[in-house]
């Protein structure tokens, strides 16, 4: 038996589907409405997932007091109210679909030192959930 | 292979201490969860057996004999209890939503005797759990498939 800890958070952003390296109707052809120019936003959930041994003198994966301001500074002060396509270094050259929201956020969220980190869900809606979980490419999506 | 889940809710009060740990250190590791007095949360545990359907039934296992066997292990030994004082199975430990998980997987898996017990998610809160997976599924996401009992 494997145990894992979860922690959910939440941030609200905007973004636009939009890559440059096409044409304005085929950005229209593949992204739909998530390709209007002024953008649009969400209320992104972020679930967390964490691995590793439970240490004996705390019972814990991971303490909260240490995991919640990791992810309060790298994540949600980096991501919440902002406009991902421009405000997130990483959004300057990739389209900011969920998915690639989700894998940078996993690489953001490997750097936490004390468990492993083993997946990240991310909810754009509550209809849309998309899920990494680092080098195995394990991405999946649900879309109802 | 088909996956059932079943929730259970159940209420109880805890707190954290290390006894080994001054009070300051305590408070300083585990922060508010450490009031002596204890707090408490309405936990909510969802429970997967896996296998394959009964052909004579369609069923993987009775979700009323698995509600049976919930109440019977986890509502009767935590509901409305307090998990440092009235649980024999977690005495010694910390009730961490990870300790308290890993207690019901002990008692559980010995007694889903049709199918598998396949994971366990117990909630503390809508934005905190732990989980726990079988071998089988955590190290290659498959499950050996088991013909009904």
């Amino acid at each position: 038996m494997k145990v894992s800890l979860g922690r959910r958070y939440r941030f609200a952003a905007s973004h636009r589907l939009h890559n440059e390296k096409v044409s304005a109707d085929e950005n229209r052809r593949l992204y739909g409405k998530c390709n209007s120019p002024f953008g649009h936003g969400h209320n992104y959930v972020v679930e967390v997932t964490l691995a590793g041994p439970v240490d004996p003198a705390t019972g814990m994966i991971a303490n909260l007091g240490e995991l919640d301001p990791f992810v309060e500074k790298e994540v949600i002060d980096a991501f919440d109210h902002k406009y991902l396509n421009e405000e997130v270094p990483e959004f300057q050259r990739l389209v900011p679909t969920t998915e690639n929201v989700a894998r940078e956020i996993f690489r953001i969220l490997e750097k936490f030192p004390a468990a492993k980190l083993e997946r990240v869900k991310i909810e754009e809606t509550s209809k849309n959930s998309f899920e990494y979980c680092g080098r195995l490419e394990r991405t999946g999506r649900t879309n109802e | 292979m088909v996956r059932i889940t079943r929730k259970i809710e159940f209420s109880s009060a805890h707190f954290y201490n290390n006894p080994n740990w001054s009070a300051e250190e305590n408070r300083r590791v585990f922060g508010k969860c450490a009031n002596i007095h204890g707090h408490g949360h309405n936990y909510v545990l969802e429970v997967t057996v896996a296998g394959e359907p009964d052909p004579e039934t369609g069923m993987v296992l009775d979700l009323k004999e698995l509600k049976k066997i919930l109440q019977r292990e986890v509502g009767d030994r935590l509901d409305h209890r307090h998990l440092n004082y009235e649980v024999p199975e977690l005495a010694g430990k910390i009730p961490t939503c990870e300790n308290i998980a890993m207690m019901i997987w002990g008692l559980l898996e010995p007694k889903i005797k049709q199918g598998k017990l396949d994971r366990i998610r117990l909630y503390e809160s809508p934005d905190l759990f732990a989980e726990c997976v079988a071998d089988s599924v955590a190290s290659n996401g498959r499950q050996p498939s088991r013909g009904p009992a």
